[in-house]
């Protein structure tokens, strides 16, 4: 074991820090704080295209794909170095870090060569439409229907809660293609161009008043066949993939509320005494920073075998378990430290600006985006620790006889 | 023994929650919730006619002289239908207040109005950089005029009076004073909350004119016991509100399909709303015993409200967040009512101080009073 970069990387460590110094301002806040998002589009988009100009975007890809041609390792060198900068790039995770190693594995290469580069430097952005009204848990249960016509696939259906999809020119769709056999036999995943007629995007309001996620229906919207990831039928593997991806992705961005907490405790008094000498706040401290290390460091070895070549297994499903969870029950002790003043949404008021308010209604979505609590445990469950499923109603007959309740 | 409110007591239950639940639905909530709205002006009317806010006042003030059980089941019902209205504020503190501190001149002025429903009242207690619950009160009075920042004060902006906790300049306690809102050198405003259906406000003091109320020096007495019943109360509403909660998540969650089949027929499902239902069923039977406590002033009564109020809380927060996750997407939107929820429990689970304060309250209760304990 050894946790210091080897010549090379320290090197290019300090290369990177050096063009950050030159090219992006040091955060202010000495922690990250959730704020309205007014504008932050924008904003991200501009920083990415300089990052990608300057040849550090996506350093894992392959460089005819607008990557840089570099190990993973690099990669997470980027990632810590630019955590200390006033840097935006939460828009294009998705896209990124879910979709691009679905597009890399399963397009056909010159649409690989075409659509790849621009994904990279965030000059196109996307979106990852698997959730629908009827499926999203059971994502293998939707129905958005894709029908091949002459030369071309039509798609007529609904997606729900995709996160982007207001700002985003392509997506990753999964799609049926076959009702008549078993549900996970008969879906075909797809790229598609989402600014044309046939797509219409609606934003969705969440509980806590913002508008990340979207409806999208599609209406004979158009995808060419070279458009399409992997086998007809063959779309659950894929759809696997890009999820495999996802968990990887969240692992280092979902928020699990500590570094705030930490803050917090470290940085406020009550009554002239810092929060952090209190004792009942201690013992929670000791136990979240438990977790919390927890995390990063298993998230160290998830990393050390995928740089050795491995790929992410089930086990990633406990960082986003672990973290979600953890983040709301942050939210929540801190509101509750502050008493009566604690339901108080004001910026000048509240401590960190309002942070742990704000987590404290947002943080319900995190444990449901990207796979519930409850399927989190399902996986860990069956697939890491292979317990017997229960038994399933839905396996080995056609999807349009399994039981949807209407 | 008998450990159950009694037929007439349920009588009103059930009335106020035909009432409610036809009255005042999700709709009339988010009409105050998504609006600047004070409170729901047509549904606090009816409650009046109901006579909701005599309850619990004397007769001879203008009460209709019932008792705290039957404020208590009222309040369960105004949980579950998260009436957007002033009741914690002034029905379950301003009056009681005068009720408890008052003098009979004070009583025979304002209780016959809040009966009648012609004002409402709010109580001034908490500061930003002063804690109530460890004595700390920065707002002053001195020559009967009263000074300072009050914040957050439930309703500030509706009620017509509030009473006020504030330092007498020369003491060394503090006492409460009665505030005409109205009055000159009192400036409110409206502050953003987490359940903006239950509006909290500010209260800018310069020089207002005030009354004392009970004696002088006593505001840390009268405080302790207010507190005691409201969070009596409180419980009632936290439990009500938990419960619709947990009734809304076996709807969804029975009527919902994913792989095959209703999500309720997951274990992990049902073992969530098994546990809901247990938090609440706990939290039900002790604020049960805390209307007894209350009812009956008996001296049990510190520890009674503590243990109400912290099983509430629990269960309010575990109900309403797990109804969201019970709902998956659908929880997080804000078309849902599972939200509505989720905030008045926040709401409820702060207005009168947080769980630390009544752990605190509580672990007090347990101290034995003679130490003759073992040393390790
Ligand atoms: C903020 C946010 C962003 C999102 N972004 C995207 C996106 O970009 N793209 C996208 O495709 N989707 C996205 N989603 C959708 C997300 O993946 C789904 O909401 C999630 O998978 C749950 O599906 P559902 O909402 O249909 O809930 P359901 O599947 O209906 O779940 C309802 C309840 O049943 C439980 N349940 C279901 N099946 C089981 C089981 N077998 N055992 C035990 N419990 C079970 C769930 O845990 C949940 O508590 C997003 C969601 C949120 C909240």
């Amino acid at each position: 074991m050894d946790f210091n970069d080897s010549k090379e990387q320290a090197e290019f460590r300090a290369e990177v820090r050096a063009w950050l110094e030159l090219n992006a301002n040091r955060r202010a806040d000495e922690v990250q704080i959730m704020r309205g998002q007014e504008g932050g589009y924008e904003r991200a988009k501009a920083w990415y295209k300089k990052v990608a100009d300057a040849g550090y975007a996506c350093l894992a890809w392959p460089k005819e794909y607008g990557g840089a041609g570099l190990s993973q390792i690099h990669q997470v060198i980027w990632s810590q170095e630019v955590a200390d900068f006033d840097t935006a790039d939460g828009y294009f995770v998705i896209g990124i870090g879910n979709c691009g190693p679905a597009v890399q594995a399963f397009a056909p290469e010159e649409v690989k060569r075409d659509l790849l580069p621009k994904m990279a430097s965030a000059e196109h952005v996307w979106c990852q439409l698997f959730s629908e009204p009827a499926a999203g848990s059971d994502v293998a249960g939707l129905r958005t229907r894709a029908e091949f016509d002459g030369d071309k696939w039509l798609l007529n259906g609904q997606k729900i809660w995709t996160s982007g999809a207001q700002h985003s020119d392509y997506g990753v769709v999964l799609t049926r293609t076959d009702p008549g056999v078993s549900k996970y036999r008969g879906l075909t995943l797809f790229m598609i161009d989402l600014k044309q007629p046939g797509v219409e995007v609606k934003p969705i309001k969440q509980m806590d008043g913002g508008r990340h996620f979207n409806e999208v229906f599609f209406n004979d919207a158009v995808v060419p066949d070279a458009y399409r990831l992997g086998e007809v039928g063959g779309g659950w593997g894929g759809a696997l993939h890009v999820l495999m991806n996802e968990r990887m992705a969240i692992s280092g961005v979902q928020p699990n509320g500590f570094a705030q907490f930490l803050h917090f405790c470290q940085h406020t008094e009550v009554d002239g005494e810092r929060v952090i000498d209190d004792p009942v706040v201690a013992d929670r401290l000791a136990s979240w920073y438990a977790r919390d290390a927890g995390l990063r460091n298993a998230n160290w070895r998830m990393l050390t075998a995928i740089a050795g070549g491995g790929v992410p297994g089930a086990e990633a499903s406990l960082g986003k378990l672990v973290g979600a969870v953890m983040n709301q029950e942050i939210a929540n002790f801190s509101v509750d430290y502050y008493n009566e003043a604690g339901a108080i949404m004001d910026d000048t008021v509240n401590v960190l600006e309002g942070h742990f308010q704000r987590s404290v209604l947002f943080s319900p979505g995190i444990r449901l985006a990207g796979g519930t609590d409850e399927i989190m445990r399902n996986i860990i469950a069956e697939q890491v620790l292979g317990l017997p499923q229960e038994p399933r109603v839905d396996k080995g007959i056609p999807f349009n006889e399994i039981p949807t309740g209407s | 023994m008998n450990f159950e409110f009694s037929d007439e007591q349920k009588f009103i239950q059930e009335q106020a929650r035909a009432f409610l639940g036809d009255k005042c639905t999700a709709a009339q909530v988010r009409e105050v919730l998504e609006s600047d709205l004070t409170h729901h002006a047509g549904l606090w009317q009816q409650v009046i006619e109901l006579g909701w806010p005599a309850t619990a006042i004397p007769e001879e003030y203008g009460g209709l002289g019932l008792g705290y059980l039957e404020l208590c089941v009222l309040a369960e019902e105004i949980g579950r239908s998260l009436l957007p209205a002033p009741v914690s504020s002034s029905i379950y503190l301003a009056t009681e207040a005068i009720k408890l501190a008052g003098t009979e001149e004070q009583k025979r002025a304002w209780l016959p109005r809040l009966a009648a429903g012609e004002i409402t009242g709010t109580v001034a207690f908490a500061e930003l950089d002063a804690s109530i619950h460890k004595g700390q009160v920065a707002v002053e009075v001195a020559g009967g005029k009263i000074s300072g920042c009050k914040q957050p004060v439930a309703d500030a902006t509706l009620a017509d009076f509030a009473v006020v906790a504030a330092r007498d300049i020369a003491a060394d306690n503090f006492s409460l004073y009665l505030l005409d809102l109205s009055a000159e050198g009192v400036t409110r405003s409206g502050v953003d909350s987490l359940d903006p259906s239950r509006p909290l406000g500010k209260l800018e003091l310069k020089q207002a004119p005030v009354e004392l109320l009970g004696g002088a020096g006593e505001g840390a007495v009268t405080i302790d016991r207010l507190l005691n019943g409201a969070a009596i109360l409180l419980a009632f509403e936290q439990v009500g509100g938990a419960e619709a909660a947990l009734n809304m998540a076996r709807e969804y969650t029975t009527g919902r399909y994913a792989f095959g089949r209703p999500v309720a027929s997951f274990q992990a499902i049902k073992h969530k709303l098994a546990d809901m239902f247990v938090a609440i069923e706990l939290a039900r039977a002790n604020a049960y015993y805390g209307a007894w406590a209350l009812s009956t002033e008996s001296p049990e009564l510190p520890l009674a409200a503590a243990t109400a109020r912290v099983s509430a809380t629990e269960a309010a927060w575990e109900a309403t967040k797990e109804n969201i996750q019970a709902h998956g997407g659908m929880g997080f939107t804000w078309e849902f009512d599972c939200h509505l929820y989720y905030r008045r429990a926040q709401h409820l689970a702060l207005l009168l101080g947080g769980q630390r304060v009544w752990k605190n309250r509580l672990v007090e209760q347990l101290k034995p009073a003679a130490s003759n304990s073992h040393t390790l």
